[in-house]
């Protein structure tokens, strides 16, 4: 499978099962050294299992992954030692500090004396905490936990970083913190598998990009490659008032020449086109017509999102 | 092993740390045995120790047994612990019981002696007629210390008896008394051996401490080791309930990401929770022994002790954690076991004071079990004779903890 040197995860045919529920339909990716690879998706495509089953949680019912030599299903233990997992809960010890989560999770990985005395004080300092290390974890914010949560996957200096949806739920401040040590980190050489639904974080982050839904890989290329696939269209985006229907009002404005896919959510119609500026006259008219209020429009060039709109027929976030 | 170890010293910080989880551990049952102790009056009394038992005696009997009776409840070996009143019927007897001036009449009913001991020219009774001890249910340890002392004397009475009939028989059969005298001497056998022994002391009422010290039996000394077992379960289940936690919490799945197997995580939990009851159990009885003089007896055999009790009990705690599906289902089941344990295992009441079949049942529950242990401890015993405890404790915790690691892993709990 692959070139050791280049490829340091190469899964094949990657099956979950859970009783009659498939929820991963045999992917196969590969992940290259020194790469932040992305699997974007919205909430239940996939991503979560998928990382279950490659950082060996759940074996497979199908396929195999092998990382850095070594099978997810045959050698899980030798693939643990090379892996770092951050999930997308927090695991952390409450009544602990974070000195003591990370020294006990050393521990685990089996760091002792020194060596893990001072990767502890490195790691504290990675993630901005050195001087709350002696507070108990229930005395922090949301985003101090979270960062704890990563610095809890990297004590014992992983090959390849798991990364299961760090920012769900956290301030941008700490949302940008997180992001900015991600970069970092592979700036110092660390292999990422980072999962998301947020197309924001997996354009700034990413070398390579998987889009999965409803458990398939449908995509996967560099954000160059896979703008490409959509062409040169565009996305109007209308923003309506709360009470306004917006999947009929979707539906009325797919007659209009020159639009391509009309969808909605929430309180938003998504339009692709290939000339924005041209269609913008009539969408709005035709708003007014049926008296439908706009709060806002913005038009949007190619991006994953717009890609994921055109592969699925639906938004990221449905 | 290492990695086991940090695991459990990692769960015992955390108990350490929660405060409900202390509450319910030390101080519940450190109150309760205060409460009790002032219930029994044990508290705040200059002696700690259980003495002068108000006991009322009738002896309607006018042989050799009911008179040894009465010399039992008059020796010296008694006196400290007993204070007799000799009536002359057995309703003055109750009534004395009744009116709370006793914790309990004996009622040697005539022709208790002759139905054990026949008379010379007279065929032995059919059935030996039984002795009387009527209870007040007020003072139920009280009445349980008497109730000991006369099954004592039975039991020797017994034993007297069944040693005569061997000796007379062996006799004729070896041809040292000729046939004609074989009543005469039986008579007298009989009466020698069953009047001999049952005028020694029914129970061992004092144990050596030390150098040479004398200490009464304390029912301080039941209570404090009943409220501590009584605790344990808890402590168990909740060990039970940290596992399960784990998982809710997500560090169980960290920990199987880690190059740490599913075995070493469940082992090293019980560790864990073994280390927390073991601690518990030596926490309360330090405490007790300073705050109230206990005196719990041989410190190997009550370290042995504990350590066989915790054992027993984190079977059971192995079993409603695999039972349960969450830590608030270990924590309901928890609690309702370690009460119904208490009452049946003895924490509330003797054991002795119970019907047969419910002292049978009691046998499943390590609360029984380990206050066999600290009783025979209490009164003067050693590691050498907690034999069955230790025993009844090892077999609980070995039979439970398989049991629990077969549905344990039928249900696949670790890998959801």
């Amino acid at each position: 499978m692959g070139n050791a040197m280049d490829t340091i995860l190469e899964a094949r045919d990657l099956t979950k099962h859970y009783g009659d529920v498939v929820a991963v339909k045999g992917i196969s990716f590969e992940i290259k050294r020194g790469e932040i690879f992305s699997l974007l998706g919205p909430n239940g495509a996939g991503k979560t299992t998928t990382i279950s089953m490659l950082s060996t949680l759940y074996a497979p019912t199908r396929g195999d992954a092998v990382i850095a030599g070594h099978s997810v299903t045959r050698e899980p233990m030798a693939v643990r030692r090379i892996i770092g997992v951050v999930p997308q809960g927090l695991a952390l010890y409450d009544d602990l500090t974070a000195r003591e989560n990370l020294i006990f999770w050393g521990q685990m990985y089996g760091l002792s004396g020194r060596a893990l005395s001072q990767r502890v004080g490195e790691v504290l300092a990675q993630i901005g905490l050195t001087e709350r290390a002696h507070d108990r974890v229930k005395t922090y914010s949301g985003g101090m936990k979270r960062r704890l949560n990563i610095g809890i996957g990297l004590i014992h200096r992983p090959q390849l970083l798991f990364m299961d949806e760090p920012t769900v739920g956290i301030d941008p401040q700490s949302r940008r913190a997180i992001l900015d040590s991600i970069k970092e980190l592979n700036r110092q050489g660390m292999t990422v598998l980072y999962t998301t639904h947020y197309m924001e974080e997996a354009q700034e982050l990413s070398h390579r990009v998987g889009i999965m839904d409803r458990g398939e890989l449908i995509a996967l290329g560099t954000q160059a490659e896979l703008t490409q696939q959509v062409g040169e269209s565009e996305t109007l985006v209308l923003h309506l008032s709360p009470h306004e229907d917006a999947e009929t009002i979707a539906q009325a404005l797919r007659a209009i020449p020159g639009i391509l896919r009309a969808s909605a959510t929430d309180h938003q119609v998504a339009l692709t086109t290939r000339h924005a500026k041209e269609i913008l006259a009539p969408v709005v008219a035709q708003a007014d017509a049926r008296g439908v209020k706009i709060h806002s429009i913005d038009i949007r060039e190619p991006n994953l999102e717009a890609l994921f709109l055109h592969l699925t027929g639906r938004a990221l976030r449905d | 092993m290492k990695k086991l170890i940090l695991i459990g010293l990692k769960d015992v910080k955390l108990i350490l740390r929660d405060r409900a989880a202390l509450t319910f551990m030390l101080l519940a049952p450190f109150l309760l045995i205060v409460g009790l102790g002032f219930v029994t009056g044990q508290v705040g009394r200059g002696s700690s120790g259980i003495e002068a038992i108000p006991v009322a005696v009738a002896n309607q009997d006018d042989g050799r047994l009911g008179a040894a009776l009465v010399e039992l409840f008059e020796s010296d070996e008694l006196a400290e612990l007993v204070i007799p009143t000799f009536v002359t019927d057995a309703t003055a007897a109750r009534s004395r019981v009744d009116a709370d001036q006793a914790a309990a009449a004996v009622i040697v009913p005539a022709g208790f002696t002759d139905s054990i001991i026949p008379r010379a020219g007279q065929l032995p009774a059919g059935r030996a007629i039984k002795l009387e001890v009527y209870k007040n249910p007020g003072r139920p340890v009280s009445a349980g210390v008497i109730q000991t002392i006369v099954e004592g004397f039975i039991s020797r009475v017994e034993t007297g008896r069944v040693a005569g009939e061997v000796i007379v028989m062996r006799a004729l059969a070896a041809g040292l008394i000729p046939p004609d005298q074989i009543e005469s001497f039986a008579t007298a056998m009989g009466e020698r051996l069953a009047t001999t022994l049952a005028g020694e002391s029914a129970i061992r009422l004092r144990a050596t401490v030390g150098g040479g010290e004398q200490t009464p039996f304390n029912p301080m000394a039941y209570m404090a080791p009943g409220m501590a077992l009584l605790f344990l379960m808890f402590t168990v289940s909740n060990g039970g309930r940290s596992l399960l936690a784990e998982k809710s919490q997500g560090t169980l799945a960290q920990l199987l990401v880690s190059p740490t197997t599913g075995a070493q995580v469940l082992v090293g939990k019980l560790i864990g929770t073994f280390l927390t009851g073991v601690l518990q159990m030596l926490v309360l009885i330090a405490a007790s022994s300073l705050l109230f003089g206990l005196r719990w007896g041989d410190l190997l055999g009550v370290f042995v002790l504990i350590l066989a009790v915790v054992f027993g009990a984190i079977g059971w705690g192995m079993l409603i954690t695999v039972l349960a599906r969450t830590p608030g289902q270990v924590a309901v089941v928890g609690s309702a076991v370690m009460l119904i344990f208490g009452i049946l295992g003895g924490s509330f009441v003797q054991l002795s004071m119970v019907p047969a079949w419910l002292q049978w049942l009691s046998r499943l529950t390590p609360n029984a079990w380990g206050l066999d242990g600290f009783t025979i401890l209490g009164m003067g015993g050693t590691l050498t004779d907690l034999g069955q405890p230790l025993l009844g404790l090892t077999v609980m915790g070995l039979v439970l903890g398989a049991l629990s690691v077969v549905l344990f892993n039928r249900r696949s709990l670790l890998q959801g």
